[in-house]
Protein backbone atom coordinates (compact mmCIF):
# COMPACT_ATOMS: atom_id res chain seq x y z
CA UNK A 1 0.00 0.00 0.00
CA UNK A 2 1.17 3.60 -0.66
CA UNK A 3 2.92 5.41 2.01
CA UNK A 4 2.58 9.10 1.30
CA UNK A 5 0.07 10.60 -1.60
CA UNK A 6 0.22 13.64 -2.52
CA UNK A 7 -3.18 15.22 -4.11
CA UNK A 8 -2.83 17.06 -7.12
CA UNK A 9 -6.14 19.33 -6.89
CA UNK A 10 -8.15 21.44 -4.16
CA UNK A 11 -11.52 22.07 -2.81
CA UNK A 12 -13.74 19.84 -1.71
CA UNK A 13 -12.06 16.81 -3.44
CA UNK A 14 -8.25 17.79 -1.98
CA UNK A 15 -10.35 17.16 1.81
CA UNK A 16 -12.53 14.06 0.41
CA UNK A 17 -9.10 12.08 -0.42
CA UNK A 18 -6.74 13.40 2.44
CA UNK A 19 -9.89 12.25 4.66
CA UNK A 20 -9.80 8.63 3.31
CA UNK A 21 -5.90 8.36 3.24
CA UNK A 22 -6.42 9.06 6.88
CA UNK A 23 -8.52 6.78 7.51
CA UNK A 24 -6.08 4.36 5.52
CA UNK A 25 -3.25 5.28 7.35
CA UNK A 26 -1.34 7.17 4.16
CA UNK A 27 0.10 10.36 4.79
CA UNK A 28 -0.91 13.32 2.47
CA UNK A 29 0.61 16.16 0.55
CA UNK A 30 -1.73 18.85 -0.25
CA UNK A 31 -0.28 21.25 -2.99
CA UNK A 32 -1.57 24.42 -3.27
CA UNK A 33 -1.63 28.32 -4.74
CA UNK A 34 -0.88 30.58 -3.32
CA UNK A 35 -4.63 31.66 -3.42
CA UNK A 36 -5.26 28.73 -1.80
CA UNK A 37 -2.84 29.27 0.96
CA UNK A 38 -6.01 29.27 3.76
CA UNK A 39 -7.39 26.37 2.04
CA UNK A 40 -9.05 23.95 4.51
CA UNK A 41 -7.29 21.13 2.30
CA UNK A 42 -3.93 22.73 3.25
CA UNK A 43 -4.82 22.48 7.16
CA UNK A 44 -5.98 19.11 6.90
CA UNK A 45 -3.23 17.60 5.38
CA UNK A 46 0.26 16.34 6.62
CA UNK A 47 2.12 18.36 4.58
CA UNK A 48 1.91 21.61 2.58
CA UNK A 49 3.74 22.68 -0.37
CA UNK A 50 2.90 25.89 -2.29
CA UNK A 51 3.54 25.49 -5.82
CA UNK A 52 2.68 28.40 -7.55
CA UNK A 53 0.57 31.51 -8.41
CA UNK A 54 -2.88 31.67 -8.36
CA UNK A 55 -3.74 30.71 -11.92
CA UNK A 56 -4.47 27.25 -12.84
CA UNK A 57 -1.61 26.98 -15.75
CA UNK A 58 0.77 28.57 -13.03
CA UNK A 59 -0.06 26.16 -10.23
CA UNK A 60 -2.60 23.05 -10.13
CA UNK A 61 -1.82 22.07 -14.24
CA UNK A 62 2.29 22.87 -13.54
CA UNK A 63 3.83 19.66 -14.46
CA UNK A 64 7.09 20.22 -13.82
CA UNK A 65 5.96 22.22 -10.22
CA UNK A 66 4.01 18.86 -8.79
CA UNK A 67 6.41 16.71 -9.74
CA UNK A 68 9.01 18.65 -7.86
CA UNK A 69 6.71 18.52 -4.87
CA UNK A 70 6.20 14.84 -5.41
CA UNK A 71 10.20 14.69 -5.01
CA UNK A 72 11.01 17.29 -2.05
CA UNK A 73 8.18 15.45 -0.31
CA UNK A 74 9.14 11.91 -1.35
CA UNK A 75 5.14 10.98 -2.39
CA UNK A 76 4.89 7.59 -3.79
CA UNK A 77 1.64 8.20 -5.46
CA UNK A 78 -0.54 10.95 -6.94
CA UNK A 79 -4.36 10.97 -6.73
CA UNK A 80 -5.86 13.57 -9.27
CA UNK A 81 -9.24 14.41 -8.21
CA UNK A 82 -11.47 15.10 -11.11
CA UNK A 83 -10.59 18.56 -13.14
CA UNK A 84 -7.24 19.60 -13.78
CA UNK A 85 -4.89 17.34 -14.99
CA UNK A 86 -7.42 14.09 -14.13
CA UNK A 87 -7.09 13.26 -18.04
CA UNK A 88 -4.45 13.82 -19.00
CA UNK A 89 -2.49 11.50 -20.38
CA UNK A 90 0.71 13.16 -20.30
CA UNK A 91 0.52 13.66 -16.86
CA UNK A 92 -0.26 10.19 -16.19
CA UNK A 93 2.92 9.46 -18.54
CA UNK A 94 5.33 11.54 -16.64
CA UNK A 95 4.37 10.17 -13.25
CA UNK A 96 5.20 6.85 -14.65
CA UNK A 97 8.34 7.79 -15.62
CA UNK A 98 9.17 9.13 -12.32
CA UNK A 99 8.18 5.73 -10.47
CA UNK A 100 5.14 7.46 -9.02
CA UNK A 101 2.14 5.58 -9.20
CA UNK A 102 -1.01 7.92 -10.71
CA UNK A 103 -4.16 6.79 -8.95
CA UNK A 104 -6.41 6.03 -11.77
CA UNK A 105 -6.32 4.75 -15.59
CA UNK A 106 -3.34 4.41 -17.89
CA UNK A 107 -1.97 6.95 -20.29
CA UNK A 108 -3.38 4.21 -22.81
CA UNK A 109 -6.86 4.55 -21.78
CA UNK A 110 -7.27 8.17 -21.14
CA UNK A 111 -6.07 8.79 -24.62
CA UNK A 112 -8.80 6.00 -25.89
CA UNK A 113 -11.52 7.71 -24.32
CA UNK A 114 -10.29 11.12 -24.68
CA UNK A 115 -10.64 11.07 -28.45
CA UNK A 116 -14.39 11.41 -29.15
CA UNK A 117 -13.94 9.58 -32.47
CA UNK A 118 -12.07 6.99 -31.11
CA UNK A 119 -14.34 6.12 -28.32
CA UNK A 120 -17.00 5.94 -30.38
CA UNK A 121 -15.04 3.37 -32.92
CA UNK A 122 -13.96 1.54 -30.16
CA UNK A 123 -17.42 1.16 -28.18
CA UNK A 124 -19.25 0.06 -32.14
CA UNK A 125 -16.95 -2.52 -32.32
CA UNK A 126 -17.29 -3.73 -28.85
CA UNK A 127 -21.01 -3.39 -29.45
CA UNK A 128 -21.86 -0.46 -27.07
CA UNK A 129 -24.38 0.95 -28.74
CA UNK A 130 -23.93 4.55 -29.75
CA UNK A 131 -26.09 7.60 -31.11
CA UNK A 132 -26.23 6.59 -34.85
CA UNK A 133 -24.36 8.86 -37.37
CA UNK A 134 -22.61 9.08 -40.28
CA UNK A 135 -18.72 8.12 -40.30
CA UNK A 136 -16.89 10.76 -40.62
CA UNK A 137 -16.98 14.34 -42.16
CA UNK A 138 -20.31 15.62 -44.15
CA UNK A 139 -19.13 16.51 -47.98
CA UNK A 140 -21.86 18.21 -49.09
CA UNK A 141 -25.95 18.85 -48.76
CA UNK A 142 -26.66 15.93 -50.60
CA UNK A 143 -24.62 13.98 -48.66
CA UNK A 144 -26.24 15.54 -45.34
CA UNK A 145 -29.53 14.74 -47.05
CA UNK A 146 -28.85 10.83 -47.83
CA UNK A 147 -27.63 10.54 -44.59
CA UNK A 148 -30.36 12.25 -42.84
CA UNK A 149 -32.82 10.08 -44.99
CA UNK A 150 -30.73 6.70 -43.88
CA UNK A 151 -30.36 7.88 -39.58
CA UNK A 152 -34.01 9.14 -39.72
CA UNK A 153 -35.04 12.42 -38.65
CA UNK A 154 -34.95 14.37 -36.24
CA UNK A 155 -30.87 14.51 -36.85
CA UNK A 156 -27.87 16.76 -35.68
CA UNK A 157 -25.54 18.67 -37.03
CA UNK A 158 -23.03 18.95 -35.28
CA UNK A 159 -19.20 21.06 -35.60
CA UNK A 160 -16.18 18.18 -35.45
CA UNK A 161 -14.01 21.17 -33.57
CA UNK A 162 -17.09 22.70 -32.08
CA UNK A 163 -17.95 23.22 -28.45
CA UNK A 164 -20.30 25.21 -26.23
CA UNK A 165 -23.58 24.77 -28.60
CA UNK A 166 -22.13 26.51 -31.60
CA UNK A 167 -21.69 24.97 -35.16
CA UNK A 168 -25.10 22.79 -33.82
CA UNK A 169 -28.40 22.57 -35.69
CA UNK A 170 -31.15 20.05 -35.00
CA UNK A 171 -33.32 19.46 -38.10
CA UNK A 172 -36.71 17.87 -38.10
CA UNK A 173 -37.30 17.15 -41.83
CA UNK A 174 -35.77 17.19 -45.13
CA UNK A 175 -37.56 20.85 -45.67
CA UNK A 176 -34.68 22.92 -43.03
CA UNK A 177 -31.75 20.40 -43.41
CA UNK A 178 -30.42 22.70 -46.37
CA UNK A 179 -30.59 25.69 -44.22
CA UNK A 180 -29.30 24.14 -41.18
CA UNK A 181 -25.76 22.94 -43.20
CA UNK A 182 -24.89 26.00 -44.73
CA UNK A 183 -25.33 27.81 -41.45
CA UNK A 184 -24.10 25.68 -39.12
CA UNK A 185 -20.77 25.30 -41.51
CA UNK A 186 -20.60 29.52 -41.44
CA UNK A 187 -20.78 29.15 -37.63
CA UNK A 188 -18.25 26.54 -37.40
CA UNK A 189 -16.11 28.47 -39.49
CA UNK A 190 -16.67 31.33 -37.61
CA UNK A 191 -16.27 29.99 -34.11
CA UNK A 192 -13.46 27.17 -34.53
CA UNK A 193 -11.86 28.14 -37.63
CA UNK A 194 -12.81 24.77 -38.82
CA UNK A 195 -16.64 24.47 -40.77
CA UNK A 196 -16.01 20.28 -40.81
CA UNK A 197 -19.18 18.87 -39.55
CA UNK A 198 -20.62 15.48 -38.30
CA UNK A 199 -24.34 14.11 -38.15
CA UNK A 200 -25.71 12.28 -35.36
CA UNK A 201 -29.35 11.14 -34.96
CA UNK A 202 -31.16 13.21 -32.50
CA UNK A 203 -32.22 11.49 -28.84
CA UNK A 204 -35.39 13.42 -28.27
CA UNK A 205 -36.07 14.14 -24.39
CA UNK A 206 -32.83 12.82 -23.25
CA UNK A 207 -32.19 11.88 -20.15
CA UNK A 208 -28.39 12.16 -18.80
CA UNK A 209 -27.98 8.58 -16.90
CA UNK A 210 -24.34 7.57 -16.23
CA UNK A 211 -22.94 4.27 -15.22
CA UNK A 212 -20.59 3.97 -12.66
CA UNK A 213 -17.48 1.12 -13.22
CA UNK A 214 -14.62 -0.27 -11.32
CA UNK A 215 -11.95 -2.30 -13.23
CA UNK A 216 -8.41 -3.87 -11.43
CA UNK A 217 -5.25 -4.78 -13.04
CA UNK A 218 -6.33 -8.45 -13.89
CA UNK A 219 -8.98 -7.97 -16.32
CA UNK A 220 -11.92 -7.67 -13.87
CA UNK A 221 -15.15 -5.36 -13.93
CA UNK A 222 -18.04 -4.58 -12.33
CA UNK A 223 -20.54 -1.86 -12.35
CA UNK A 224 -22.41 0.14 -9.42
CA UNK A 225 -25.75 1.15 -11.01
CA UNK A 226 -26.70 4.37 -12.41
CA UNK A 227 -27.07 8.18 -11.67
CA UNK A 228 -29.16 10.26 -13.12
CA UNK A 229 -27.76 13.50 -13.93
CA UNK A 230 -30.52 14.80 -16.12
CA UNK A 231 -31.22 18.12 -14.03
CA UNK A 232 -28.20 20.38 -16.19
CA UNK A 233 -27.73 24.09 -16.93
CA UNK A 234 -25.74 24.82 -20.04
CA UNK A 235 -24.73 20.74 -19.84
CA UNK A 236 -23.64 22.07 -15.98
CA UNK A 237 -24.76 19.39 -13.69
CA UNK A 238 -26.79 20.59 -10.44
CA UNK A 239 -28.34 17.56 -9.36
CA UNK A 240 -27.86 14.06 -9.22
CA UNK A 241 -29.79 10.92 -8.07
CA UNK A 242 -29.72 7.84 -7.83
CA UNK A 243 -31.38 5.22 -8.87
CA UNK A 244 -32.33 7.08 -11.50
CA UNK A 245 -36.32 7.44 -11.50
CA UNK A 246 -37.07 6.04 -15.16
CA UNK A 247 -35.11 3.17 -14.19
CA UNK A 248 -36.37 -0.64 -14.48
CA UNK A 249 -34.55 -3.52 -13.45
CA UNK A 250 -34.44 -4.26 -17.04
CA UNK A 251 -32.79 -0.93 -18.09
CA UNK A 252 -30.01 -1.03 -15.47
CA UNK A 253 -29.15 -4.85 -16.22
CA UNK A 254 -28.76 -3.87 -20.06
CA UNK A 255 -26.54 -1.09 -19.07
CA UNK A 256 -24.67 -1.88 -16.82
CA UNK A 257 -23.60 -5.12 -19.26
CA UNK A 258 -23.25 -2.25 -22.27
CA UNK A 259 -20.92 -0.39 -19.62
CA UNK A 260 -18.82 -3.34 -18.59
CA UNK A 261 -18.27 -3.88 -21.81
CA UNK A 262 -17.06 -0.24 -22.80
CA UNK A 263 -14.38 -0.36 -19.90
CA UNK A 264 -13.35 -3.87 -21.00
CA UNK A 265 -13.12 -3.10 -24.33
CA UNK A 266 -9.81 -0.59 -23.28
CA UNK A 267 -9.06 -3.25 -20.36
CA UNK A 268 -9.74 -0.74 -18.22
CA UNK A 269 -8.31 0.12 -14.60
CA UNK A 270 -9.41 2.00 -12.05
CA UNK A 271 -13.03 3.88 -11.27
CA UNK A 272 -14.84 5.22 -13.79
CA UNK A 273 -18.50 6.71 -15.89
CA UNK A 274 -19.83 5.57 -18.60
CA UNK A 275 -22.60 8.19 -19.60
CA UNK A 276 -25.21 7.54 -21.59
CA UNK A 277 -28.29 9.24 -23.35
CA UNK A 278 -31.36 7.49 -22.69
CA UNK A 279 -34.02 8.69 -24.57
CA UNK A 280 -38.17 8.63 -24.42
CA UNK A 281 -37.80 4.90 -25.50
CA UNK A 282 -35.30 3.88 -23.28
CA UNK A 283 -33.55 3.21 -25.41
CA UNK A 284 -29.81 4.07 -24.63
CA UNK A 285 -26.53 5.54 -26.26
CA UNK A 286 -23.09 5.22 -25.15
CA UNK A 287 -22.07 9.11 -25.10
CA UNK A 288 -18.68 9.22 -23.65
CA UNK A 289 -16.63 7.91 -20.47
CA UNK A 290 -15.20 9.85 -17.86
CA UNK A 291 -11.86 7.76 -16.82
CA UNK A 292 -11.57 9.57 -13.34
CA UNK A 293 -13.33 9.52 -10.23
CA UNK A 294 -16.60 12.16 -10.65
CA UNK A 295 -17.65 15.21 -8.71
CA UNK A 296 -21.34 12.93 -8.31
CA UNK A 297 -19.45 9.79 -6.69
CA UNK A 298 -20.62 10.48 -3.27
CA UNK A 299 -24.26 9.62 -4.43
CA UNK A 300 -23.51 6.47 -5.47
CA UNK A 301 -21.40 5.94 -2.23
CA UNK A 302 -24.60 6.13 0.13
CA UNK A 303 -26.60 3.59 -1.83
CA UNK A 304 -24.16 0.59 -2.31
CA UNK A 305 -22.12 1.71 1.24
CA UNK A 306 -18.50 2.01 -0.62
CA UNK A 307 -15.78 4.35 -0.22
CA UNK A 308 -15.14 5.09 -3.86
CA UNK A 309 -11.72 7.05 -3.07
CA UNK A 310 -10.32 4.22 -0.88
CA UNK A 311 -11.36 1.16 -3.86
CA UNK A 312 -9.54 3.56 -6.41
CA UNK A 313 -7.04 3.67 -4.09
CA UNK A 314 -6.63 0.10 -3.22
CA UNK A 315 -7.17 -0.86 -7.01
CA UNK A 316 -3.89 1.38 -8.17
CA UNK A 317 -1.70 -0.51 -5.04
CA UNK A 318 -2.56 -3.71 -7.50
CA UNK A 319 -5.73 -5.46 -5.14
CA UNK A 320 -8.54 -6.90 -6.81
CA UNK A 321 -11.64 -6.09 -7.19
CA UNK A 322 -14.81 -8.87 -6.33
CA UNK A 323 -16.26 -8.62 -10.03
CA UNK A 324 -19.60 -8.54 -8.39
CA UNK A 325 -22.15 -5.54 -9.45
CA UNK A 326 -23.36 -3.40 -6.88
CA UNK A 327 -27.30 -2.11 -7.06
CA UNK A 328 -28.36 0.69 -4.87
CA UNK A 329 -29.84 -0.04 -1.75
CA UNK A 330 -31.00 3.26 -0.71
CA UNK A 331 -32.33 6.29 -2.55
CA UNK A 332 -29.22 9.46 -2.72
CA UNK A 333 -29.72 12.84 -4.11
CA UNK A 334 -26.91 15.54 -4.45
CA UNK A 335 -27.59 18.84 -4.80
CA UNK A 336 -24.46 21.21 -5.89
CA UNK A 337 -23.82 24.08 -3.71
CA UNK A 338 -22.01 26.81 -5.87
CA UNK A 339 -21.37 30.27 -5.00
CA UNK A 340 -23.92 31.67 -8.11
CA UNK A 341 -26.82 33.92 -7.82
CA UNK A 342 -29.58 31.95 -9.12
CA UNK A 343 -31.98 35.25 -9.24
CA UNK A 344 -29.22 36.98 -11.48
CA UNK A 345 -28.76 33.93 -13.87
CA UNK A 346 -26.27 32.15 -11.64
CA UNK A 347 -23.91 34.92 -11.88
CA UNK A 348 -20.85 33.97 -10.09
CA UNK A 349 -20.15 35.36 -6.44
CA UNK A 350 -16.86 34.86 -5.09
CA UNK A 351 -16.24 36.27 -1.45
CA UNK A 352 -15.79 36.28 1.87
CA UNK A 353 -17.84 33.68 3.91
CA UNK A 354 -19.32 35.64 6.95
CA UNK A 355 -21.63 32.93 8.27
CA UNK A 356 -21.65 29.57 7.85
CA UNK A 357 -24.02 26.23 9.25
CA UNK A 358 -24.36 23.39 7.22
CA UNK A 359 -27.01 20.80 7.93
CA UNK A 360 -27.00 17.87 10.12
CA UNK A 361 -29.40 14.61 11.38
CA UNK A 362 -29.97 11.64 9.92
CA UNK A 363 -29.10 10.93 6.28
CA UNK A 364 -27.09 14.18 5.78
CA UNK A 365 -23.72 14.29 4.30
CA UNK A 366 -21.90 17.60 3.67
CA UNK A 367 -18.58 17.21 1.43
CA UNK A 368 -17.48 20.67 1.81
CA UNK A 369 -13.87 22.54 2.14
CA UNK A 370 -15.85 25.59 2.86
CA UNK A 371 -15.58 27.63 6.98
CA UNK A 372 -16.80 31.03 8.24
CA UNK A 373 -13.70 33.33 7.44
CA UNK A 374 -13.17 31.68 4.19
CA UNK A 375 -12.59 33.95 1.26
CA UNK A 376 -13.62 31.80 -1.91
CA UNK A 377 -10.99 32.99 -4.47
CA UNK A 378 -12.22 34.13 -8.09
CA UNK A 379 -9.76 31.64 -9.63
CA UNK A 380 -11.63 28.38 -9.60
CA UNK A 381 -15.03 27.08 -10.52
CA UNK A 382 -17.66 28.10 -7.56
CA UNK A 383 -18.61 25.15 -6.37
CA UNK A 384 -18.13 24.92 -2.60
CA UNK A 385 -20.42 22.23 -1.39
CA UNK A 386 -21.92 19.22 -2.01
CA UNK A 387 -25.12 18.63 -0.04
CA UNK A 388 -26.25 14.71 -0.07
CA UNK A 389 -29.23 13.15 1.67
CA UNK A 390 -29.85 9.51 1.64
CA UNK A 391 -33.02 7.71 2.74
CA UNK A 392 -35.28 4.56 1.96
CA UNK A 393 -37.56 5.80 -0.47
CA UNK A 394 -36.71 8.74 -3.50
CA UNK A 395 -39.68 11.13 -1.49
CA UNK A 396 -38.06 10.92 1.78
CA UNK A 397 -34.80 11.56 0.48
CA UNK A 398 -36.20 14.79 -1.51
CA UNK A 399 -37.84 15.64 2.05
CA UNK A 400 -34.65 15.39 3.99
CA UNK A 401 -32.72 17.38 1.08
CA UNK A 402 -35.64 19.94 1.27
CA UNK A 403 -35.23 20.14 5.25
CA UNK A 404 -31.64 20.04 5.03
CA UNK A 405 -31.26 22.77 2.83
CA UNK A 406 -33.60 25.19 5.15
CA UNK A 407 -30.94 24.59 7.77
CA UNK A 408 -27.68 25.35 5.72
CA UNK A 409 -27.11 28.72 6.26
CA UNK A 410 -24.32 30.65 3.85
CA UNK A 411 -23.99 34.20 4.49
CA UNK A 412 -21.37 36.45 2.85
CA UNK A 413 -22.23 35.03 -0.69
CA UNK A 414 -24.78 34.30 -2.65
CA UNK A 415 -25.65 30.63 -3.28
CA UNK A 416 -27.54 28.35 -5.05
CA UNK A 417 -29.56 26.94 -2.18
CA UNK A 418 -32.46 28.94 -3.33
CA UNK A 419 -32.50 27.12 -6.69
CA UNK A 420 -32.40 23.83 -4.74
CA UNK A 421 -35.25 24.60 -2.87
CA UNK A 422 -37.54 25.40 -5.16
CA UNK A 423 -36.59 22.43 -7.55
CA UNK A 424 -37.30 20.12 -4.25
CA UNK A 425 -40.66 21.54 -4.30
CA UNK A 426 -41.55 21.22 -8.37
CA UNK A 427 -43.85 19.14 -8.83
CA UNK A 428 -42.35 17.39 -11.89
CA UNK A 429 -39.26 16.76 -10.11
CA UNK A 430 -40.80 14.93 -7.52
CA UNK A 431 -42.69 12.97 -9.81
CA UNK A 432 -39.11 12.22 -11.63
CA UNK A 433 -40.73 13.97 -14.59
CA UNK A 434 -37.46 15.65 -16.55
CA UNK A 435 -35.28 15.49 -19.07
CA UNK A 436 -31.84 17.40 -19.47
CA UNK A 437 -34.39 19.77 -21.21
CA UNK A 438 -35.59 20.84 -17.60
CA UNK A 439 -33.91 23.80 -16.45
CA UNK A 440 -34.61 25.43 -19.76
CA UNK A 441 -38.15 25.81 -18.93
CA UNK A 442 -37.43 26.64 -15.33
CA UNK A 443 -37.97 29.83 -13.39
CA UNK A 444 -37.12 31.34 -9.96
CA UNK A 445 -39.84 32.34 -8.27
CA UNK B 1 -0.88 26.37 26.49
CA UNK B 2 -1.82 29.49 23.96
CA UNK B 3 -0.54 31.38 21.02
CA UNK B 4 0.18 34.03 23.70
CA UNK B 5 2.21 31.75 25.62
CA UNK B 6 4.10 30.14 22.21
CA UNK B 7 4.94 33.35 21.15
CA UNK B 8 6.40 34.43 24.68
CA UNK B 9 8.23 31.65 25.20
CA UNK B 10 9.71 31.92 21.44
CA UNK B 11 11.12 35.72 22.36
CA UNK B 12 12.66 33.73 25.15
CA UNK B 13 14.41 30.91 23.70
CA UNK B 14 15.35 33.73 20.63
CA UNK B 15 17.28 36.23 22.90
CA UNK B 16 18.97 33.10 24.60
CA UNK B 17 21.47 30.47 24.05
CA UNK B 18 19.37 28.07 24.40
CA UNK B 19 19.44 25.85 21.50
CA UNK B 20 15.76 23.30 21.95
CA UNK B 21 13.34 23.45 24.61
CA UNK B 22 10.52 20.86 25.18
CA UNK B 23 7.52 21.77 26.87
CA UNK B 24 4.53 19.09 26.81
CA UNK B 25 1.30 19.27 29.23
CA UNK B 26 -2.38 17.80 28.49
CA UNK B 27 -3.01 20.17 25.61
CA UNK B 28 -0.03 18.54 23.54
CA UNK B 29 3.85 19.47 23.14
CA UNK B 30 5.28 22.28 22.12
CA UNK B 31 9.15 21.95 20.85
CA UNK B 32 11.31 24.93 20.05
CA UNK B 33 14.39 24.79 18.38
CA UNK B 34 17.27 27.69 17.65
CA UNK B 35 18.52 26.69 14.26
CA UNK B 36 20.89 30.07 12.43
CA UNK B 37 18.14 32.17 14.14
CA UNK B 38 14.93 30.29 12.57
CA UNK B 39 12.69 29.45 14.82
CA UNK B 40 10.14 26.94 14.26
CA UNK B 41 7.21 25.75 16.77
CA UNK B 42 5.54 22.24 16.57
CA UNK B 43 2.28 21.68 18.69
CA UNK B 44 -0.15 19.32 18.43
CA UNK B 45 -3.75 19.80 16.75
CA UNK B 46 -4.36 19.87 13.18
CA UNK B 47 -2.68 23.23 11.87
CA UNK B 48 -0.24 22.28 8.76
CA UNK B 49 3.03 24.01 8.15
CA UNK B 50 3.12 25.32 4.50
CA UNK B 51 7.24 25.40 4.28
CA UNK B 52 10.14 23.34 3.78
CA UNK B 53 10.07 20.08 6.12
CA UNK B 54 13.61 21.35 7.77
CA UNK B 55 11.06 21.61 10.37
CA UNK B 56 9.64 17.78 10.48
CA UNK B 57 6.66 17.27 11.99
CA UNK B 58 7.69 15.84 15.79
CA UNK B 59 4.73 13.88 17.17
CA UNK B 60 2.94 11.43 15.24
CA UNK B 61 -0.46 13.60 14.88
CA UNK B 62 1.38 17.03 15.72
CA UNK B 63 1.76 18.86 12.44
CA UNK B 64 3.61 22.58 12.74
CA UNK B 65 1.54 25.26 12.10
CA UNK B 66 1.86 28.73 10.50
CA UNK B 67 5.41 29.99 9.25
CA UNK B 68 8.78 29.78 10.33
CA UNK B 69 9.33 33.35 12.48
CA UNK B 70 12.48 34.74 11.68
CA UNK B 71 14.59 37.89 12.94
CA UNK B 72 12.88 40.51 12.95
CA UNK B 73 13.77 42.83 9.44
CA UNK B 74 13.59 46.43 9.16
CA UNK B 75 11.24 47.75 6.47
CA UNK B 76 13.09 48.00 3.57
CA UNK B 77 14.84 45.21 3.19
CA UNK B 78 14.14 43.07 -0.28
CA UNK B 79 12.93 39.51 -0.06
CA UNK B 80 14.17 36.60 -2.83
CA UNK B 81 11.57 34.62 -2.60
CA UNK B 82 11.60 31.07 -4.32
CA UNK B 83 10.51 30.90 -8.06
CA UNK B 84 10.11 27.26 -7.78
CA UNK B 85 9.62 24.05 -5.74
CA UNK B 86 13.10 21.70 -5.15
CA UNK B 87 16.03 21.40 -3.31
CA UNK B 88 17.87 24.65 -2.45
CA UNK B 89 22.13 24.52 -2.42
CA UNK B 90 24.52 27.58 -1.70
CA UNK B 91 27.03 26.20 -3.80
CA UNK B 92 27.43 24.50 -7.25
CA UNK B 93 28.62 22.13 -6.36
CA UNK B 94 30.67 20.81 -3.15
CA UNK B 95 33.76 21.92 -3.43
CA UNK B 96 33.09 25.59 -4.46
CA UNK B 97 32.56 28.30 -2.72
CA UNK B 98 29.01 29.94 -1.31
CA UNK B 99 27.29 31.38 -3.69
CA UNK B 100 25.94 34.23 -1.28
CA UNK B 101 26.43 34.83 2.21
CA UNK B 102 25.65 37.96 4.40
CA UNK B 103 27.16 40.91 3.39
CA UNK B 104 27.76 39.51 -0.17
CA UNK B 105 27.15 42.28 -2.86
CA UNK B 106 25.03 40.94 -5.40
CA UNK B 107 23.72 43.21 -8.88
CA UNK B 108 20.84 42.19 -10.39
CA UNK B 109 21.61 38.84 -12.46
CA UNK B 110 24.12 37.47 -10.01
CA UNK B 111 23.07 34.07 -9.15
CA UNK B 112 22.46 33.94 -5.22
CA UNK B 113 21.82 29.98 -5.25
CA UNK B 114 21.15 27.00 -7.05
CA UNK B 115 17.56 24.86 -6.91
CA UNK B 116 17.46 21.24 -7.81
CA UNK B 117 14.20 19.91 -9.08
CA UNK B 118 14.08 16.48 -10.70
CA UNK B 119 17.96 16.08 -11.41
CA UNK B 120 18.24 19.61 -12.93
CA UNK B 121 19.71 22.22 -11.42
CA UNK B 122 18.89 25.67 -11.68
CA UNK B 123 20.38 28.76 -11.21
CA UNK B 124 18.33 31.55 -9.44
CA UNK B 125 19.45 35.06 -9.62
CA UNK B 126 19.30 38.39 -8.18
CA UNK B 127 16.24 40.79 -8.70
CA UNK B 128 17.67 43.71 -7.25
CA UNK B 129 21.01 45.48 -6.50
CA UNK B 130 22.41 45.35 -2.89
CA UNK B 131 23.51 43.23 -0.12
CA UNK B 132 22.23 40.04 1.28
CA UNK B 133 21.59 39.95 5.03
CA UNK B 134 20.16 37.09 5.65
CA UNK B 135 20.10 33.63 4.52
CA UNK B 136 16.67 32.29 5.29
CA UNK B 137 17.18 28.56 4.20
CA UNK B 138 19.66 25.83 5.16
CA UNK B 139 21.80 24.11 2.35
CA UNK B 140 20.43 20.87 1.03
CA UNK B 141 16.62 22.11 2.25
CA UNK B 142 13.27 21.72 0.07
CA UNK B 143 11.97 24.73 -0.74
CA UNK B 144 8.21 25.78 -2.14
CA UNK B 145 6.94 28.47 -4.54
CA UNK B 146 7.55 31.71 -3.43
CA UNK B 147 9.43 30.96 0.03
CA UNK B 148 11.33 33.47 1.46
CA UNK B 149 15.12 32.80 0.88
CA UNK B 150 17.30 35.82 0.62
CA UNK B 151 16.94 39.28 2.73
CA UNK B 152 18.76 42.09 0.81
CA UNK B 153 19.38 45.63 1.55
CA UNK B 154 18.90 47.31 -1.47
CA UNK B 155 21.82 49.30 -2.78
Amino acid sequence: MFKKILIANRGEIALRIIRTCREMGIKTVAVYSTADKDSLHVKFADEAVCIGGPKGQESYLNIPHIMAACEITNADAVHPGYGFLAENAKFAQICSDHGIKFIGPTPEMINKMGDKITAKDTMIKAGVPVVPGGEGLLESIDEAKKLAKHIGYPVIIKATAGGGGKGMRVVWNEEEIEKAYSTAKMEAGASFKNDGLYMEKFVEEPRHIEIQIAGDQYGNVCHLSERDCSIQRRHQKLVEESPSPFMTPELRHKMGEAAIKAASAINYESVGTVEFLVDKHRNFYFMEMNTRIQVEHCVTEEVVSYDLIKEQIKIAAGEKISGRNYEPQLHAIECRINAEDPYNDFRPSPGKITVLHTPGGHGVRVDSHVYAGYVIPPYYDSMIGKLITVAQTREEAINTMYRALSEYVIEGVKTTIPFHLQLMQNEDFRKGNFTTKFLETFTMK
Amino acid sequence: MDLKQIHDLIKVVNKSNIGEISIEDKDGKVTIKQKEEKVTVTTAPAQVYASAPAAAPVAAAATTPTSPVAAPKADNLITIKSPMIGTFYRRSSPDKPMLAEEGTEVNVGKVVCIIEAMKLFNEIESEVKGTIVKVLVEDASPVEFDQPLFLVEPA
